[in-house]
């Protein structure tokens, strides 16, 4: 069974906001909703990073836990998902988690945040009718129904925003990392790099 | 299964009936697909490829939903775009896996750009300034007012006092079609943004070796052993370069090198960044190459096939002394010899620069010194070298090539009497017609003969305001400006802004063509006299483009065109046809309900750009390209095997000889490896064959396959014969090639004889480090006009003044010779914002991206920001030494550094604190509106190409 990951890749994100751009495009959000944004550390100096964050779908997430009327369901695909129709919008799931994934539409005093909102994984509401109007209006796209994974992820710029399935995405990540750590060890000039590569390359068949 | 793709035919709903209800969990069970995207998502997985390749697809909510393929309308990256349209409507845009450019990769503006099918903030009608009031008009109205008053002003004034400002986001046939128009009205005051973005590379870089392009593509950087980029943020301003850029980084372990001002956030993922003082390019290059040439890094065997004249850069470079190079650039001597010995130990290198290094008032000098650095290091016409020139918009390559400027018609024929007769034989239309159409006196001499106006530069769209404002008796034609089209331009990207505010107003006629309506509309304090026609998207026509690396791609209309708006070459049929030149514009274009055909215009400049190979692009191959994106290559892109096989994508040009001949583009510049059939070619041989007495031809450097083994100039009819190769062509290819030469040959027959003996028509020649032709033959350094360092004007001053300078008397030594750093201590520079492109009129208007950067602001360093008392957020204001200035929020932070001062560009709707919200047209003012930065940027002009001068002025900032 599959497990639904984001991962981002820190030494690739740029901070171009095409994830939180097509997130909108995708699912319609409303003005003032960002159901993903990118979030920069030691902005401007050296060691700035930065990381497309959303609604993590954690494995045990807190935001369930909290929820007074259950509106939250982890899918068999491990996408956490909520019942707007169930939602009373009270905000206990906001302080619950801890990415700052929820989002509320209105922003007011006496409970008038209206029904909270979060990013999907591109994969609706709990509703069983795939992409129907409904379905649509009140979560956006049901991308997963049509085999495919979030937009966010598909229109990375460089490809840092990774989703899917947990161990494929281990695995494109460790690929990286290990190049990177070869690069590094080869940079350090301790060993000739056409020797290295000499090595890599596979003997012709006879 | 719903997944599986059956044909091209749509689908109609009623099909899906028996299907739809399928259970998404279970689906996912059945389907292997779910980590598709993932794996695809680094270019491994070929499962998804297949599903963004089909054609159509039905939704359970009726109506039938259309693939189409189009290419983004923001940079010059060129990124593959699927549209997915419902009953006229854009629904869906999905990410193009198999595009060879992107591999669906997006940055923000890339994934918004759905939003123009809903176009809310759009100029919807023909509008008219009338008593100080927006009023709707007619298109026929519209038309025949604005074509009465123009005619007017041409009897009266004479046709050079029509301004005609085209631009960068027209398709190839609308640029071709424009510079057409222009040429028809009898006038060369006709530019374009790559005037005020690259003309000092295409001006430098075309000198130095043949073509002022980009050499190689963003695809080839996989290749590059090192990067170093000089004066761009591509992380900003083509974010999607950096996932090549990314892949050599992890893959091939490519070194990336920074140079910038600012801490860019390209500069964040760098292995080195080094921040000079803006407008010290060439300080820091020699700087580079002092140590090369100390160490012996140089590669002297390329040198001495394929360079003219190092020797001479040797003597400027061995002046600049690690300590002469810190004293002028800020930077450190261990600093300069890390970057170059990081270039020097890993070859191939790539060299990357943008408007951080042209935008000078000796920016030809810049782009010639990062030539020559790449010419020292042999790291031309190889894959993974080159020099990576990324442009700016979407198609200011195309627009350039095709001629939308005031120095050359189409193809960079130049303005020369002989010029025009190739024109006008391509154009079917009499020499002496097309010479009558300008004005018949003449504005300047070579030698004692006057040249006519049809052979005169005009005034470069950098300095139209002067030639509205300057004394009449200071310019060099009859009459100042009096009626402009702004045709897609936005005017905060113009130096000068109070200036250009009493410009504009002082004009007769002001004819906004666009989109949206622009800063133009509200900038002016005017009761009347301007017009704003509704221009469609590129999404609302079709045509084809030019990516920054050369290739053609094509685009398919997605949506019709929305409200009242038109496609730019309806409106200027409908235009020429009110100006009474139609029959002659149109003599070979069908023409159906006023609508030119696209893909005759295509075939008309296939006809006539001999000179830069815009000859074998015809509309079926580029179509067939597009039509099967993934069978290119993502690093090399050739296409191996499919029905494009041996290509490679999007005909990079040159694509030699008629489209018959099949010539597969030239991917990597200058690359004597290959046979030019297959894409090589040398150095061009554009400058004699010798200089000084000494050869200038290649030495001993052929490409592969050549007959010519040795260096050779341009191939003419005479050389032919004299080579025993006339007997090659075919007699009607004899009869039209006699007399003529490889770039007047209509017929193709020169190129296609050279070509097939391994030649290149255009000769075989060394690349020259120095141009005899420019003011500054060597590269040299000139402090910037307003520079913060005015001790050093006295060894690096500034050119003389000039009086008559593409028409217009030019200011340099007057400026220099006053030290401003006292009372403006800070040097202000500009740049890209990720959300936003170019004037930022359609980025602001769209919400999505919009919400992303709601304010204007000015980086300051905190060390700035605490002596003039000034906090993160306070508003500030930003005040130039020509008096603009612009009230906005401070942004402190360590990305620039102290005494420097950045301001994104893509503001405008304020002016000087005064919010022009209220004066936009009802329901068409952009979401953002903010100062624009141009309010105080300055006077300064390059010395060859008029670009100006934006990257480095001062300024003062004090809190509001």
């Amino acid at each position: 069974m599959a497990r639904m990951k984001f991962y981002c890749d820190a030494e690739r994100c740029i901070e171009c906001n095409a994830c939180v751009t097509a997130c909108k495009n995708e699912n319609e959000v409303p003005m003032g909703v960002n159901r993903r944004r990118v979030v920069t550390i030691r902005d401007g100096e050296p060691g700035e990073r930065s990381l497309s964050v959303a609604c993590m779908h954690c494995s045990d997430a807190p935001c369930q836990a909290v929820c007074p009327v259950d509106c939250f369901v982890t899918t068999p695909d491990g996408v956490v998902l909520h019942n707007k129709d169930t939602c009373i919008g009270c905000g206990y799931c906001f302080y619950a988690c801890p990415f700052g994934a929820p989002q509320f539409p209105l922003d007011g005093q006496f409970s008038t945040r209206g029904k909270m909102d979060k990013c999907t994984f591109c994969n609706g509401g709990p509703e069983t009718a795939n992409n129907s109007p409904d379905e649509i209006r009140k979560y956006g796209r049901n991308r997963l129904a049509e085999g495919k994974l979030p937009l966010c992820a598909e229109m990375c710029s460089t490809k840092a925003l990774l989703a899917g399935d947990a161990g494929v995405i281990a695995d494109i990540y460790r690929k990286r990392v290990v190049n990177r750590g070869a690069n590094a060890y080869l940079a350090s000039g301790s060993l000739q790099k056409g020797a290295f590569e000499a090595l890599q390359t596979p003997p012709q068949p006879e | 299964m719903k997944l599986t793709r059956i044909s091209e035919q749509t689908l109609q709903p009623s099909a899906l009936t028996g299907t739809k209800t399928l259970n998404r969990r279970e689906f996912l069970r059945q389907s292997g697909l779910v980590a598709g995207g993932a794996a695809l998502a680094t270019g491994l997985g070929a499962g998804m490829m297949k599903k963004s390749q089909a054609a159509t697809e039905a939704t359970p909510q009726g109506g039938q939903v259309k693939q189409v393929r189009t290419i983004c309308t923001h940079c010059s990256v060129g990124c593959g775009i699927l549209a997915e349209v419902q009953d006229g409507v854009w629904v869906g845009q999905e990410p193009a896996f198999d595009h060879p450019f992107n591999r669906g990769g997006h940055c923000a503006k890339g994934a918004a750009v759905r939003e123009h099918g809903h176009g809310e903030r759009r100029l919807k009608y023909p509008t008219k300034l009338v008593d100080g009031k927006w009023k709707r008009i007619t298109w026929d109205e519209a038309l025949n007012e604005i074509g009465d008053k123009l005619l007017d002003i041409r009897a009266n004034a004479g046709p050079d006092s029509v301004y005609w400002l085209g631009s960068a986001k027209f398709n190839n046939e609308q640029a071709y079609l424009f510079r057409k128009m222009a040429a028809m009205w009898g006038t060369n005051n006709v530019d374009h943004q790559a005037r005020i973005c690259h003309s000092t590379t295409v001006a430098g870089v075309a000198n130095t070796w043949g073509y002022g392009a980009m050499t190689n593509s963003y695809n080839d950087m996989h290749n590059a052993r090192a990067i170093l980029i000089m004066g761009g943020n591509p992380a900003e301003a083509h974010p999607v370069s950096l996932q090549h850029i990314m892949k050599a980084k992890d893959e091939g372990g490519a070194r990336l090198i920074v140079i910038d001002p600012r801490f860019t956030r390209t500069a964040a993922h760098a292995d080195q960044h080094i921040a000079l003082r803006p407008g010290t390019d060439v300080p820091l290059v020699w700087g580079m190459l002092w140590h090369i040439f100390k160490n012996g890094w140089e590669d002297r065997e390329f040198i001495r096939q394929r360079v003219y004249a190092m020797d001479e850069i040797r003597a400027e470079v061995a002046k600049w002394t690690p300590d002469v190079v810190e004293d002028v650039t800020g930077v450190p001597e261990a600093e300069v010899l890390r970057a170059a010995r990081t270039m020097a130990q890993n070859r191939p290198g790539t060299f990357v620069w943008c408007m951080g290094g042209t935008q000078h008032s000796i920016g030809n000098n810049n782009t010639r010194a990062y030539c020559i650095f790449q010419l020292a290091l042999g790291n031309m016409g190889v894959a993974g070298g080159g020099t990576n020139i990324f442009r700016g918009h979407d198609n200011v390559q195309g627009a350039t090539d095709l001629g939308v400027l005031a120095d050359t018609l189409p193809g960079y024929y130049g303005l020369a009497e002989g010029s025009w007769k190739h024109w006008a034989k391509v154009w079917d239309l009499d020499f002496e017609w097309l010479k009558g159409r300008f004005d018949n006196g003449s504005y300047e001499k070579s030698g004692d003969q006057e040249t006519p106006v049809m052979n005169t530069n005009g005034i470069p769209v950098s300095r139209w305001i002067d030639g509205v404002l300057e004394e009449p008796a200071n310019i060099a034609q009859k009459n100042a400006i009096k009626a402009m089209f702004l045709w897609g331009h936005a005017p905060n990207s113009q130096t000068r802004g109070p200036e250009m505010k009493k410009a504009m107003e002082q004009l007769e006629m002001m004819v906004v063509v666009d989109p949206y309506p622009t800063f133009s509309s509200v900038l002016p304090d005017r009761k009347d006299g301007i017009y704003l026609l509704p221009a469609a998207t590129q999404f609302e026509t079709y045509g084809s483009v030019t990516a920054s690396n050369r290739s053609l791609q094509w685009r398919d209309r997605v949506i019709e065109p929305m409200f009242e708006s038109r496609p730019d070459h309806v409106i200027m049929y409908q235009l020429a046809k009110k100006l009474g030149f139609e029959q002659e514009m149109f003599k070979h274009i069908q023409i159906e309900n006023d609508e030119p055909l696209i893909e005759d215009l295509t075939r008309e400049f296939n006809r006539g750009m001999w000179t830069v190979g815009y000859t074998g692009q015809s509309p079926e191959r580029l179509k067939q390209h597009q039509q099967h994106w993934g069978t290119f290559d993502f690093t090399s892109l050739k296409a191996d095997g499919g029905p494009c096989n041996g290509d490679f994508y999007g005909l990079p040009w040159p694509c030699w000889g008629t489209a018959e001949m099949k010539h597969p583009g030239s991917p990597n510049l200058y690359d004597t490896g290959k046979p030019v059939a297959e894409g090589g070619l040398p150095f061009r041989a554009r400058y004699g064959v010798e200089h000084n007495g000494v050869n200038i031809l290649a030495e001993g450097s052929s490409n592969v396959g050549a007959e010519l083994t040795d260096g050779y100039p341009e191939f003419t009819a005479d050389m032919l014969k004299q080579l025993g190769w006339w007997g090659d062509l075919t007699a009607e290819e004899q009869q039209a090639a006699e007399g003529k030469n490889w770039k007047t040959d209509v017929s193709g027959g020169i190129q296609r004889v050279a070509i097939k003996h391994g030649c290149a028509p255009y000769g075989n020649a060394k690349a020259r480090a120095i141009v005899w032709t420019f003011p500054d033959p060597v590269p040299i350094h000139r402090e910037p006009l307003y520079t913060s360092r005015h001790d050093l004007v006295a060894s690096y001053p500034t050119y003389e003044d000039r009086k008559s300078f593409w028409r217009l008397p030019t200011r340099y030594q007057s400026i220099q010779a006053r030290d401003y750093s006292g009372e403006f201590p800070i040097i202000l520079t500009s740049g890209r914002l990720v959300e936003y492109e170019g004037g930022g009129d359609e980025s602001r208007s769209n919400p999505w991206l919009a919400e992303l950067q709601p304010d204007m602001f000015v980086e300051m360093n905190p060390r700035d920001a605490n002596n003039a008392g000034i906090q993160e957020g306070d508003q500030v204001w930003v005040e130039g030494p020509e008096g603009g200035r612009i009230r906005v929020k401070a942004l402190v932070t360590r990305r620039v550094a102290p005494g420097v001062a950045f301001t994104p560009f893509h503001f405008a709707g304020v002016f000087e604190g005064q919010d022009l919200r209220a004066k936009y047209p009802e329901g068409a003012d952009p979401y953002v509106l903010g100062e624009a930065c141009n309010t105080v940027f300055t006077y300064g002009y390059d010395s060859v190409t008029q670009m100006q001068e934006t990257k480095c002025t001062l300024c003062r900032i004090a809190k509001a």
